[in-house]
């Protein structure tokens, strides 16, 4: 555990990402980084804060759509577009998150669903999207006005900025005065109320966050695909990120992004060859065998290995 | 006179579909006093309690705090005016260390509570003050220790540092000693004793021996209304109240 902690095993993980792209396929990493991004921002709320969001999709294809169309029309670099990408999804954030934290368990998950899915019929309907097409062809632009990220490893480095850029303001959240209150709330709410703290923004502010890291992973999503399509805004985008959050390990700070990178492998792995069409089964059957077997996760699981033999 | 009422409630009543399980409660809990909210099962007491809190909305009675009208505050808002309260079952937070459980309390005051940006090593310099709280509880060893691990009698001994950590003017304790053993009841009574110096004290108790020794005053609830009030000697020889526990009261003070 300590060894995780410490900075050497950080040090050696950057390493590992910098030279990773000279031995596998760049875009492949920069989707596994943009949902690692995603779940370890979806995992804020469900980890530690203990709220299942059941809309996140909305999220991700928020923050896609606004720096596509925004990419495509207004001739934005990628810094500025993936912030603009990111803040509307914020915005989504706080009207989502003030209708629903009021709610809790079932209930809550219910309201993002419901919230995401008018989301969903919107972006089907509304003509900046292109409907069932999508926006195609996203300029991905030059980094600064100089960096031409057309080239996939210049693309690469970015993306792993961007994700080390989320993934560093996430541990800090968790490891912040507002992380050991959000904490104190997943474990007690009632206590965490006779103390004095008004959940509720609490909780909000917990979602805004979360939305905001979703945007962020969806707008660079975009730029890496130079593509944005409904499949960001379905349910199913939804339930994929609780899949990988649980299969890397709820309520840790690399489970997300392993998780990630699971999922994402083996739909990568199955969508070429004959068992293509057979995805959702194996994906449920992993899912299945996840929580049956090893509920806290890959990373969990480890965790617990070393905390009981070291 | 006034200024010696803490906590005012008129009228008091919360029904749930056609039962009324707080029906015209009135009480004035005097300022520096432990005040005992006692009777039978059901009639009421923790209703009263969560309440007072807000855990419960009122149907319908005023609720008055130092004079303030609070019945339409949230909970947590109830809690910064200074007005705590502890649960019956005890209220800890599990997976965090004995310390941290208290640091959390602590942390409000120092309003940084929204800030995710920051390190929570700024949340060390409250250790000093946690450790102090934890000292008087006799909890200093265990601060390092995982909430989860401590026997009950210990929990609810955190759970009142964690409250005294608000500095509260005014305490509810819901049954403090409930299910612990005979030497952790009266480390507990000590504790309220003690604690209570500064502040006034509203509880709820089934142990009518600590009732006995602690309560300056006693109210005693039959199903939700009050049926009498009065120190113990009063409460105790009062024929109705006897009826009302069916004997069981005095019972109970035979077998303490």
């Amino acid at each position: 555990m300590e060894f995780i902690k410490s900075n050497k095993f950080n040090i050696i993980l950057i390493a590992l990402a910098l030279v990773i792209p000279f031995g596998v396929y760049p875009v492949f990493l920069m989707k596994v980084l943009c949902f690692g991004l995603f779940a370890a921002a979806f995992n804020l709320m469900l980890g530690f804060v203990g709220m299942l969001s059941f809309g996140h999709a909305a999220f991700l294809a928020t923050g896609g759509y606004v720096t596509g169309y925004l990419m495509s029309n207004a001739d934005l670099t990628p810094e500025l577009g993936i912030l603009c990408g990111t803040l509307a999804s914020a915005v989504l954030g706080y009207l989502f998150g003030s209708l629903s934290v009021k709610r809790e368990g079932i209930y809550f998950a219910m309201v993002t669903l419901a919230l995401s899915q008018l989301l969903f019929f919107f972006f089907l309907q509304a003509p900046f999207t292109e409907g069932e097409n999508g926006l195609q062809g996203i300029p991905r632009g030059k980094l600064f006005g100089f960096i031409d990220l057309n080239n996939n490893l210049s693309m690469y480095y970015f993306v792993l900025a961007v994700f080390l850029l989320g993934f560093w303001l996430i541990y800090r959240s968790v490891h912040s005065p507002f992380g050991q209150v959000l904490k104190a709330i997943r474990e007690n709410e009632p206590r965490a109320i006779s103390l004095g703290y008004s959940v509720r923004q609490y909780k909000l502010m917990a979602f805004v966050l979360s939305a905001a890291l979703s945007g962020l992973a969806g707008s660079t999503k975009a730029l890496v695909f130079q593509l944005e399509s409904l499949t960001d805004a379905h349910w199913q985008m939804s339930g994929e990120v609780v899949l990988m959050t649980l299969v890397g390990g709820m309520g840790t700070i690399f489970g997300p992004l392993v998780g990630a990178a699971v999922v994402v492998g083996i739909e990568n792995f199955f969508s070429g060859g004959e068992l293509g069409t057979y995805i959702h089964i194996i994906m449920g059957l992993i899912f299945i065998i996840c929580v049956l077997a090893f509920r806290n996760g890959i990373v969990g699981e480890f965790n617990k290995f070393v905390k009981n033999n070291f | 006179m006034s200024e010696q009422i803490i906590l005012e409630t008129r009228n008091l009543t919360k029904g749930f579909k056609g039962f009324t399980a707080v029906d015209n409660v009135n009480l004035k809990i005097q300022r520096g006093q432990i005040h005992a909210l006692i009777g039978p099962n059901g009639a009421g007491k923790t209703t009263v309690f969560n309440l007072l809190t807000k855990y419960l909305t009122p149907s319908s009675g005023q609720i008055l705090f130092k004079g303030q009208d609070i019945t339409a505050l949230e909970a947590s808002a109830i809690a910064q005016l200074g007005l705590v309260r502890s649960f019956q079952i005890s209220a800890v937070f599990p997976r965090l260390t004995v310390l941290e459980n208290v640091r959390i309390a602590l942390q409000r005051k120092e309003g940084n509570s929204f800030q995710f940006w920051k390190s929570d090593k700024v949340l060390e310099r409250l250790n000093p003050r946690a450790e102090a709280l934890l000292a008087d509880v006799g909890l200093l060893d265990f601060a390092q220790a995982t909430t989860l691990d401590l026997p009950y009698g210990r929990k609810r001994a955190l759970e009142l540092a964690t409250t005294l950590a608000l500095d509260p003017e005014m305490l509810l304790l819901d049954e403090p000693t409930q299910g612990m053993g005979h030497e952790d009841v009266a480390v507990v009574a000590a504790l309220i004793k003690k604690v209570s110096a500064e502040r006034t004290i509203l509880m709820v108790e089934h142990n009518l021996h600590v009732v006995s020794q602690l309560a300056d005053r006693i109210t005693v609830l039959q199903r939700g209304a009050v049926l009498t009030e009065g120190d113990y000697a009063t409460v105790s020889a009062d024929p109705r109240v006897k009826e009302a526990y069916l004997g069981v009261a005095a019972d109970e003070e035979v077998a303490a």
